[in-house]
């Protein structure tokens, strides 16, 4: 007796592709068993996880950095992929911090052979610059590693996620459990890409799990890990608040600025970066908007509690979270209903249909140094050796309407504002104003930035000026010596190369 | 006229300090070799501060150090630092009598004369932390042509009156305060209140401020950076104030320039005085 | 003058140095620094504390420096104090100084 799709290819040769029917669970037969068809997706160790993942030598593991210097996760993962054997894997981490370290192990033992990621920090970032890799590490911003992946270059095949807490069948969230980093902007992205992925939490909980950011619908493996990360150490580093005087004479500086550009109407929008001062700007802020009557329409970040206490009172009306930088940012996200969180597609990858930095009236951001061009680094120190990360930076730089770069003019013995910075991560045209403890400077292309601000008094003099101030503290610092060979390779947001860094002369 | 609001205290053994201090724009930076700084550390910190003296990073603020008393070992050597270093002023810590002041005084002029400098370029200021020093406080601010100011140092001064501070609106230094206020006025120079000790206090610290702005006070000495501000802020005139004062000025200006010898605004006669104060008032402008 | 005795002045704090003198039998100027900015301003450190022994007229001893960024004025100042201390000196003429 002929089949349906025998009879329908005699009719139409075209037709012969399609199946025949074969049974109900042909194509799904974990629903044949009870068992299987809820249980499947969870595993009983990462060990069985990373098994059943599919993961084979050569092939691009991926993380998210929700938990910045509390991660737990990758060092986890690659110490049980390393003793499982695998090799020549390419580490797609959405950033990299201080506590991953043990990186470099696996790098020696040719565990991890390739990197891509937002920036290195700590041993590793010395050890990259050292020679380390084999391959140039590829730094791209938040918003340019989607574009990476949308664009195939970064092809993840087993990402390992780690969340706050998930059900059965996947549904997962970062802002409630126990151990809550509160938005999962990065792990989204990595959710909806990744050939397979596996959800590790320390909560498995009832079905259905809500709210669900990422969704069941994404997820294949889940395994329960009792250590994710450690929540009390998200908000250290980069986005530690702080007491510092100079620190909180620059953020004042930085409101002061805000307060004068033009921009400071009922309704603006804002968003503070991951450096102290700027993270500090927002309590001086606050006191202009509460002065002023006036109320900010959202606010973009990287969020910290002390925008969450500001949404609070009521002077931001909508938080945007792609990442929660501390405990009172998260619970905020668990309980606000208009804080909202997103994904990093939505927050700032410049070939995604729309994106927030567009949105963006004024952002303050930090810099390791700055030049005459007002061209950004945020990655490589004053030695040359890579101990930051590009981020957001370039993405809402590039976007926002006004973008205020904030430092002290001098740290230590090393000026900030240089001749030409060491590595280019952020174009000077996309870099409005640089507020310091001397002083300010304001980018040509902005004069009548330039003279809102000298009409309020503030102390606006030219990037010159300013270089010349440090030096005259400092002396003049003799031009850094590395060798030829390139470690690591700065994408800006559209994929594309702005510079390269080479390895330091030792 | 530059205002003498805030004194900035550094200690004089701290290069991370003596290298950032002026970023918070004190009226004046007061660089430390007293109690900051350990018996041991005293031969160090006279470098550091005889070296921080010529930064050009302090060129617009003044610039004033703080010696040990000269009955110790270090006063003395303190002090030609201070002067081969062109201080701006000389802060006697612990004076008691006007003698102190013609003791000092008479230092200076010999350290100047020794080193080529100007006879009477350097400046001098007493802080007064005891009863003798509140009782003589008169003859203090007068001792000498080069006295500019009188500082009240409340510790010592309540260890010395053996009570201590009881927050609040302390009594027990309010006849010290006033003592000092009275005895600056007199000798036309300036007045400073207290340091406040608990720097994350800030309510604590603007109640203070409040009292000794209208006590009359020009200034207060500082022990942290965030004071400046807080300050400065403090002592800002109001829009009318402001307002006010540059009118008065423009009169007595306009007046000047017709070679006439009363001032008037508004129909109303202008006195010296009130020109002066409305210097004061322009003097305490904050600048962002 | 002439270092004596051992003697340190300064600490490892930020933008502070630490400087050991000692006196050595070899009849040169040793000078060994070590520093966080050594790349950048390795040469400048080494120009200020020659210059400074040179005025203090100290042509042996031993001199470690341990700095922590510390600006030119502070390593002068370190240094002097050192040399005053490993001198046992009577305090250096203040025309020596700057």
């Amino acid at each position: 007796m002929n089949t349906q799709v025998e009879e329908l290819s005699k009719q139409n040769s075209q037709m012969d592709r399609l199946p025949q029917f074969a049974g109900a669970n042909a194509q799904t037969p974990s629903l044949a068993n009870p068992e299987t068809k809820l249980h499947r997706k969870v595993c009983g160790s990462l060990e069985e996880a990373i098994k059943r993942s599919g993961l084979q030598d050569g092939m691009t593991i991926s993380f998210h950095h929700g938990f910045r210097e509390g991660d737990k996760v990758v060092n986890k993962v690659l110490d049980t992929v390393a003793k499982m054997g695998f090799k020549n894997l390419t580490l797609a981490s959405s950033s990299l911090l201080n506590c991953h370290d043990p990186v470099i192990e696996h790098i020696k033992n040719g565990v991890i052979t390739r990197i891509y990621s937002s920036g290195l920090r700590g041993k590793l970032g010395e050890a990259v610059s050292s020679g380390l890799l084999g391959v140039p590490v590829q730094i791209h911003s938040h918003g340019g590693r989607v574009h990476l992946i949308q664009s195939g270059e970064l092809q993840i095949d087993v990402a390992f996620l780690g969340v706050s807490c998930c059900d059965e069948f996947g549904n997962a969230n970062g802002s409630h459990g126990k151990l809550s980093c509160g938005s999962l902007g990065y792990a989204k992205v990595d959710a909806e890409y990744a050939s397979t992925v596996v959800l590790l939490t320390p909560e498995i909980v009832p079905f259905p799990n809500y709210p669900a950011s990422i969704s069941q619908d994404r997820v294949d493996l889940i395994v329960q890990v009792d250590d994710i990360g450690d929540p009390s150490l998200i908000g250290v580093g980069a986005a530690r608040v702080t007491k510092n005087p100079r620190e909180l004479l620059i953020a004042r500086r930085a409101a002061d600025v805000i307060e004068h550009s033009g921009y400071f109407k009922d309704g603006f929008s804002m968003q503070t970066g991951s450096g102290a001062a700027s993270t500090a700007a927002i309590r001086f802020l606050e006191e202009r908007m509460t002065a002023k009557g006036i109320t900010a329409g959202f606010a973009l970040g990287g969020i910290t509690g002390a925008i969450a206490d500001v949404h609070k009172k009521g002077l931001i009306k909508t938080v945007v979270d792609v990442q929660s930088f501390d405990r009172d940012a998260a619970e905020s996200l668990a309980t606000s209903p208009a804080h909202l969180e997103i994904s990093a597609n939505e927050y700032a990858n410049p070939t995604s249909k729309g994106v927030y930095v567009d949105r963006v009236d004024v952002v303050i951001l930090s810099a390791l140094e700055i030049d005459l061009g007002f061209n950004v680094n945020v990655i490589t120190g004053s030695d040359g050796v890579i101990r930051g990360a590009s981020g957001g930076h370039c993405d809402v730089a590039a976007a926002a309407n006004l973008t205020i770069v904030v430092a002290p003019l001098v740290r230590g013995r090393i000026p900030t504002v240089v001749r030409r910075v060491a590595t280019v991560v952020t174009p000077g045209e996309s870099v409005d104003v640089l507020v310091t403890d001397h002083g300010i400077a304001v980018n040509p292309k902005r004069p009548e930035v330039d003279q809102l601000l000298r009409d309020a008094h503030l102390p606006v003099m030219t990037i010159e000026e300013l270089r010349q101030r440090a030096v005259s503290l400092t002396g003049e610092p003799e031009p850094l010596e590395f060798i030829e060979r390139i470690v690591a390779i700065v994408r800006y947001r559209d994929g594309s190369v702005i510079d390269v860094v080479r390895q330091v002369k030792n | 006229m530059k205002a003498r609001r805030s004194m900035l205290f550094v200690p004089g053994d701290n290069p991370a300090m003596l290298s950032t201090a002026f970023v918070y724009k004190p009226d004046s930076v007061m660089f430390d070799l007293e109690d900051a700084v350990s018996p041991r550390e005293k031969d160090s910190a006279r470098f550091l501060v005889f070296h921080a003296l010529s930064l050009a990073a302090y060129k617009d603020i003044e610039r004033v150090v703080r010696i040990n008393r000269l009955d110790s070992e270090y006063g003395l050597k303190d002090l030609a630092v201070a002067v081969k270093g062109r201080a701006d002023v000389v802060r006697l810590p612990k004076t008691d009598s006007a003698e102190d002041i013609r003791e000092l005084e008479a230092h200076v002029t010999r350290l100047e004369k020794e080193y080529g400098h100007p006879t009477g370029e350097t400046k001098l200021i007493a802080a007064i932390e005891s009863a003798s020093g509140v009782v003589n406080a008169l003859t203090i601010a007068t001792a000498s042509p080069r006295m500019i100011a009188i500082a009240l140092a409340g510790f010592d001064y309540l260890v010395d009156m053996q009570t201590r501070r009881s927050g609040g609106s302390e009594p027990e230094l309010f006849y010290a305060r006033a003592t000092v206020l009275h005895a600056a006025r007199a000798a036309r120079i300036d007045a400073f209140d207290v340091a406040y000790g608990d720097v994350n206090d800030d309510e604590g610290f603007l109640r203070e401020v409040q009292i000794a702005k209208q006590l009359g006070f020009n200034g207060k000495s500082l022990i942290h950076p965030r004071q400046v501000d807080l300050l400065h802020r403090a002592y800002a005139p109001t829009e009318k104030e402001l307002e006010r004062a540059k009118r008065v000025i423009a009169a007595a200006e306009a007046a000047h320039r017709n070679g006439l010898g009363v001032v008037s605004l508004d129909g109303k006669m202008i006195d010296p005085p009130v020109i002066h104060e409305a210097e004061l008032v322009l003097s305490r402008v904050q600048v962002a | 003058m002439k270092i004596l005795k051992e003697a340190i002045a300064g600490t490892l704090e930020s933008s502070d140095l630490l400087v050991k003198v000692a006196p050595n039998n070899t009849g040169t100027l040793d000078v060994v620094i070590r520093s966080e900015v050594i790349k950048q301003f390795g040469k400048q450190i080494r120009r200020v504390i020659d210059e400074t022994l040179g005025k203090l007229e100290v042509s042996q001893g031993s001199v470690v420096v341990e700095d922590k960024g510390a600006l030119d004025y502070a390593i002068r100042a370190r240094v002097q104090a050192a040399v005053q201390r490993g001198a046992a000196a009577e305090d250096l003429k203040l025309e020596q100084l700057s």
